[in-house]
């Protein structure tokens, strides 16, 4: 990362921005309130949506939704579309970021081919978009217990099937979070713009063929590749470790920017260094991270998107490598891969820099200083199953990361630190105890608090077949 | 409005649900904060077969103990008998004291810190409940970890930032 391009990226944001923001807003006030009660104000705020939209192809529908919405006769199709107008607007929201951060990193990205047609699927999403119709109706302001327990059913169904994990894990973290916050009405403020953001991602995938899953005509790859960093999601009942990497193809061809994931279904108990014991299948995965090693691979199916479909018997431990070095050489000239049209969204921003060469400014919000930019530090996404801390951050001289957009600012998400610690050089990764914690402090820690993956497993044998 | 409500607001990844803190799950697997009680299971400590069903419901503080087939826990007398003690214990590890109080309506003073001091602030006496439903919901907890681990991605999980509070 450079300082005068990241001066610039961090200085300008893209023509249009706030305006696109502020029509998203007025719909995401609208789901606050709930569609019973829109008034002339967010009836307006509806049609300023459709507006947006109106030189698209949804334009008309939209302006049909949203007149329909504001005379209190909602169907499903019609808030698909509103769903859609506003997953239009952050699209290109998303596209004008991403290219500044291109443009910013002098990154040559892949361009999108366009998406074969689904083929005709079964609709196994009729309750999960009765029951977004309820919530958008209510409201946010209007979510109670009942409201919240209405969707158990419909979630316990989508996730007996694994085709259908995705909107299985949205829904899911999205009732999680109501029934926590239940009732909503005596909440001070509700996290708006985020339950809007989850709202129409599930009003929009509860359509067959949405997420269509891996069709036989993926291509496959083979060749070396070298993980720099490790980002982990992760709600109550799903965890999700995204290892972003270099890919040097077989056969000479120029490298490549990949993620490969793993996911499991967890329980709200299961936190911290314990998350890795649900993927004790992954070995030869795990090992590389932990080990910083190289992967000799062969054969992994490699999506448009970027995604390295993982098999663990596809792939070999290789020698072993620095990050810091291989993200100097190998960053820069690497391709990175076309965003899936659905995927366009500014959370899905997630660029791998590496940053050397700066300065910290200390305070409520850390940051780097690369000459004149200064670029923030997101502390709040160093996960609690590896040995990042905010202090470790706050001593480093060179950082793996993953640049992000959210809430109108660009954040540097650390995988990896070098710092000074004592005056000795420390290393640090996100992967570092995927085969188990290093520190031995933590180590003591979960020993006392034993394995609660066995603990629970152990239950489940007992208790489910009986 | 101040900039931190305005950020919560416009943030597509505000922290809603702080994570559980970790805690050692043999004696008592499953505790929630859920259909107005604070609920779970508490194994027993003769029989590996054997769990018990434990609550406390935040209107009127009512409790009820019993085993999976819904016999009356021995312990259960004019006070809390043992599993709702560790019920108690486990929840306060969980989720803290005060997610727990505010959430029973149990009105604790500043110093309180564990289970015992939450069982104090309690007024109800013993309630039925419904033990069946909350065993239910255990083994519907536990069937998270009977699905399959998934190699294909999930972006919607971007949501959804692992963070470090549960340290």
């Amino acid at each position: 990362m450079l300082a005068t391009p990241l001066k610039e990226l961090l200085d300008q944001a893209p023509d249009g921005l706030p305006e696109a923001f502020a029509v998203v807003g007025g719909f995401d006030d609208a789901l606050v309130h709930g569609l019973a009660r829109l008034g002339e104000e967010r009836a307006a705020a509806l049609s300023a949506l459709a507006g947006a939209v109106a030189a698209t192809p949804l334009g008309e529908r939209a302006a049909d939704a949203a007149a329909k919405a504001a005379a209190g006769s909602v169907t499903d199709d019609d808030l698909a579309v509103l769903a859609g107008a506003r997953a239009a607007l952050l699209g290109a929201a998303h596209d004008a970021l991403l290219d500044s951060l291109d443009t910013a990193l002098g990154r040559t990205r892949a361009p999108l081919e366009p998406a074969a047609a689904a083929p005709p699927a079964a609709d196994p999403f009729a309750g999960a978009r009765s029951w977004l119709r309820e919530l958008a109706i209510a409201g946010w302001r209007g979510v109670d217990h009942d409201l919240v327990a209405a969707a158990g059913q419909t979630i316990e169904a989508l996730l007996d099937e694994p085709r259908l994990r995705r909107q299985a894990a949205l829904l899911d973290g999205l009732a999680a979070e109501l029934r926590a916050c239940c009732p909503v009405a005596a909440m001070p403020r509700p996290p708006v713009r985020r339950w809007a953001d989850l709202w129409t991602r599930a009003l929009l995938f509860a359509r067959p063929g949405a997420a269509p899953g891996i069709g036989e005509d993926v291509p496959s790859v083979s060749g070396r590749l070298f993980v720099l960093g490790v980002d982990v999601h992760e709600h109550a009942t799903a965890v999700q470790v995204q290892a972003h990497g270099v890919l040097e193809p077989a056969g000479g061809e120029p490298p490549r920017l990949v993620r490969t994931s793993v996911a499991a279904a967890k329980v709200d108990t299961i936190v911290g260094p314990a998350l890795w014991r649900l993927f004790g299948g992954y070995p030869v995965l795990l090992g590389a991270l932990a080990g910083r090693h190289a992967l000799e691979v062969t054969g992994l199916p490699l999506l448009a998107s970027g995604d390295l479909i993982w098999h663990d018997d596809r792939a070999v431990a290789g020698e072993p490598f620095d990050p810091f070095a291989v993200a100097r050489i190998r960053l820069a000239g690497a391709l990175a891969p076309a965003v899936p049209a659905l995927d366009r969204h500014p959370v899905r921003i997630a660029e791998p820099v590496l940053a050397e060469d700066y300065t910290i400014e200390r305070g409520e919000r850390p940051a780097l200083r690369l000459g004149e930019a200064r670029l923030e530090f997101d502390l709040d996404r160093l996960p609690s199953c590896g040995p990042l801390t905010p202090e470790l951050v706050a001593a480093s001289t060179a950082c793996i990361g993953l640049v992000r957009w959210d809430a109108g600012r660009w954040l540097l998400q650390p995988l990896a630190v070098a710092a000074t610690v004592k005056r000795k050089p420390v290393v640090a990764h996100g992967g570092e105890w995927a085969t188990g914690p290093t520190d031995p402090k933590v180590v003591k820690a979960e020993a006392r608090s034993g394995d609660a993956v066995a603990v629970l497993r152990e239950r489940a044998g007992r208790l489910l077949r009986r | 409005m101040d900039a931190d409500t305005t950020a919560w607001e416009s943030s597509s990844v505000a922290r809603v649900v702080p994570p559980a803190r970790p805690r050692k799950l043999a004696k008592v697997p499953f505790v929630e904060l859920a259909e107005g009680r604070l609920q779970g299971v508490v194994s027993s400590g003769s029989d590996i077969d054997r769990v018990y069903v434990s609550s406390i419901a935040a209107a009127g503080h009512g409790y009820n103990c019993s085993t999976n087939n819904n016999r009356p826990c021995g312990g259960l007398g004019g006070a809390p008998c043992k599993h709702l003690r560790a019920l108690a214990d486990e929840a306060v590890l969980q989720y803290g004291i005060e997610r727990v109080a505010r959430y029973l309506r149990a009105d604790v003073d500043g110093a309180a810190s564990t289970g015992a001091d939450l069982i104090a602030a309690l007024s109800g006496g013993r309630e039925p409940a419904p033990a069946a439903i909350v065993f239910s919901r255990f083994l519907r907890h536990l069937t998270y970890l009977e699905l399959p681990v998934t190699t294909e991605p999930i972006p919607e999980l971007h949501w959804f930032p692992a963070t470090g509070a549960a340290r």
